[in-house]
């Protein structure tokens, strides 16, 4: 018989902490099926700042250094320098990519450094409880948005990685999604060039992964699911954004 | 050896070169700038090692953090509005028990304040200085020859403890010229820790982490950092004594006041008060044995700083209330001269009656 599942080697076994229907388990296993394939599982260096995600290191089975928040492309910079044979990503959330650590972000690959970062958009604060994020879309209530985001006071949902498209040191940035079997695929897909174009030495790479966030978006999974797709990625539009690596 | 005329902070960047300082990060701020640009000539070229200028002190100081965990010797610097900014990532530094090199070249306070010599920062620096239980030590050299010394123990001590280490100097320091002699060459190659985070070669994967959900997980770690905040109070507090021998007044200045301090003092001294000095060269540890062990005997305490009093403090905690503490002060900038404190140790001494020497 052949074997078409299996746990990936680089998946702990442990027992995730996510909601039912998080996109950070399934972007999770990715990883880790990715680091099998690639065989990179002693070269490799994740970098979790604080979110849901925060926990990564419980999960998969690589040299991990937590950060602090929104400091991810900094401490990567910092490791990647010191140990330039060593494959680097962040694993961030949108608040942390978007908000608090624009700076680093923006100044990492502007440098060009040789690292990768896993965004993940899921338009709230989730480990504070589902406050507003930058990338939280127009209308849609959460905590610290309480009657919807209102443009003219929070303004509009920030497209981080458009803006990072104009950066000459970035040279692979495409949005996907986890919420069908293809997007899922597709995600897969696109870290796998975000990593080869780090060991190819080429320069930054971002994948921006548009994930449910059920519990904070008060919808059930498959109401989640679809709402990536209906609401989401029409102010997201999934693809690639960028791409001069050549690959 | 020979001596060479260098700046202060040109001095320390030759210096933690040839300590084996493979990553330096930093921002560039008044007045430490040749300490940045030294390392962006001369460090930046050199086999496997990296000068990054970074876009903020806040990404410098946690691409430090970075590059420390991957194992190597790193440093940063900045001036006292960049080091609030560094606070962040020092913090998580002292939680992961990490190496690294902080340079202060201070400068008055607060806020943007102005780019000359003080001293203000001691609170900040003694005291931790970011969010949480822990302590960095504290080096205070007083001349371009100490920044240079000071700067390869730092690497030694931070290594050995694996506890932040900053240099507290000055603008004066850091910006003056003065002959100086390196005492070591550089390494051919780097020195890499063993503990290194570089990738599960030959061994199982390793997490370097801050953050838990069990409050008694991290009061263990505070527990584990101050048991060896212990050990280094009890193998690392530094000092210098001058003209201490029959002194009846003490005067207890640290860096560029130290300096001042001493010329005020061999003066007065030519004129028969019976004054000396202590100089704490590590500010944390402080030297609260020798302070209280001299307040025995000396129960006169003039303490000299640069900004509003902040050592003052510590030394009122070592004496324990047996020796009267005095303070003069000069915050903002102001340089005081060896005279004008000559004047104030000479009024001070005669208001609480001592006698000159026959």
């Amino acid at each position: 018989m052949k074997k078409v599942y299996a746990r990936p080697k680089v998946l702990k076994k442990a027992v995730f902490h996510y909601c039912p229907g998080c996109g950070h388990s399934i972007i999770h296993r990715l990883v880790a099926e990715l680091v099998d394939e690639m065989d990179i599982q002693d070269n490799v260096i994740g970098v979790p700042p604080p979110g849901c995600s925060v926990f990564a290191y419980n999960y998969l089975d690589v040299d991990m250094l937590e950060s602090a928040h929104g400091r991810g492309a900094a401490v990567a910079t910092g490791i990647k320098r010191a140990n330039p044979d060593v494959l680097v990503f962040t694993y961030q959330g949108d608040g942390d990519l978007a908000a608090i650590g624009t700076a680093e972000t923006i100044h990492a690959a502007n440098r060009g450094e040789k690292i990768t970062a896993i965004f993940v958009n899921n338009a709230v604060y989730g480990m504070t409880g589902g406050q507003m994020a930058p990338t939280t879309l127009l209308g849609m209530k959460t905590t610290t948005s309480p009657f919807g985001r209102d443009e003219t006071t929070e303004g509009a949902p920030i497209k981080i990685s458009e803006m990072l498209a104009l950066v000459k040191g970035a040279v692979y940035i495409e949005r996907t999604a986890v919420n069908s079997p293809s997007n899922i695929k597709k995600t897969k897909k696109a870290l796998r060039k975000a990593f080869q174009a780090q060991i190819d030495n080429l320069g930054y790479s971002l994948v921006e992964i548009l994930a449910p966030c059920p519990t904070n978006w008060k919808m059930s999974v498959l109401d989640s699911w679809k709402w990536v797709d209906e609401v989401m990625a029409k102010e997201f539009p999934l693809g690639v954004i960028k791409d001069t690596t050549g690959l | 050896m020979t001596k060479v005329l260098m700046y202060g902070n040109s001095a320390i960047g030759e210096a933690a070169i040839r300590a084996g300082c493979q990553c330096y990060f930093g921002y560039p701020i008044t007045p430490q700038n040749e300490l940045t640009e030294y390392m962006a000539a001369h460090l930046g070229r050199r086999k496997g090692c990296s000068f990054v200028q970074a876009e903020s002190e806040i990404a410098a100081i946690n691409m430090v953090y970075g590059a420390s965990a991957t194992g190597v010797r790193v440093m940063t610097s900045s001036s006292s509005p960049g080091i609030s900014l560094k606070q962040e990532g020092i913090s998580y530094i002292a939680a992961c028990q990490l190496p690294a090199v902080i340079v202060n070249m201070s400068r008055g306070g607060p806020g943007l304040g102005s780019i000359i010599a003080a001293q203000s920062d001691y609170f900040q620096a003694t005291r931790g200085g970011g969010h949480g239980d822990y302590r960095t030590i504290v080096l205070a050299p007083a001349s371009v020859q100490e920044l240079a010394d000071l700067t390869h123990r730092a690497f030694d001590l931070t290594d050995k403890y694996r506890v932040p280490v900053l240099i507290l100097g000055d603008g004066m320091l850091g910006q003056m010229m003065e002959p100086v002699e390196f005492k070591h060459t550089a390494p051919s190659t780097p020195p890499v820790r063993s503990d290194a985070l570089r990738g599960a070669k030959g061994r199982s994967s390793k997490i370097v982490k801050t953050f838990t959900s069990k409050p008694t997980e991290l009061e263990e770690i505070n527990w584990s950092l101050f048991r060896r905040y212990q050990l280094i109070k009890s193998n690392e507090t530094i000092f210098e004594t001058f003209m201490a021998k029959d002194a009846q007044m003490m005067v207890v200045a640290f860096g560029i006041s130290a300096r001042i301090a001493k010329g005020a003092i061999k003066s007065v001294r030519a004129n028969g008060l019976k004054v000396g000095m202590i100089r704490p060269i590590s500010l944390w540890p402080f030297p609260y044995e020798k302070i209280k062990q001299m307040a025995e005997k000396i129960k006169n305490f003039l303490v000299f700083e640069m900004n509003m009093g902040q050592m003052v403090e510590d030394v009122q905690l070592a004496v324990e209330g047996s020796a009267d503490v005095s303070f003069y002060g000069r915050p903002g900038g102001v340089i005081p001269t060896p005279s004008e404190f000559a004047r104030v140790i000479s009024r001070n001494y005669f208001q609480k009656g001592l006698k000159i020497a026959k």
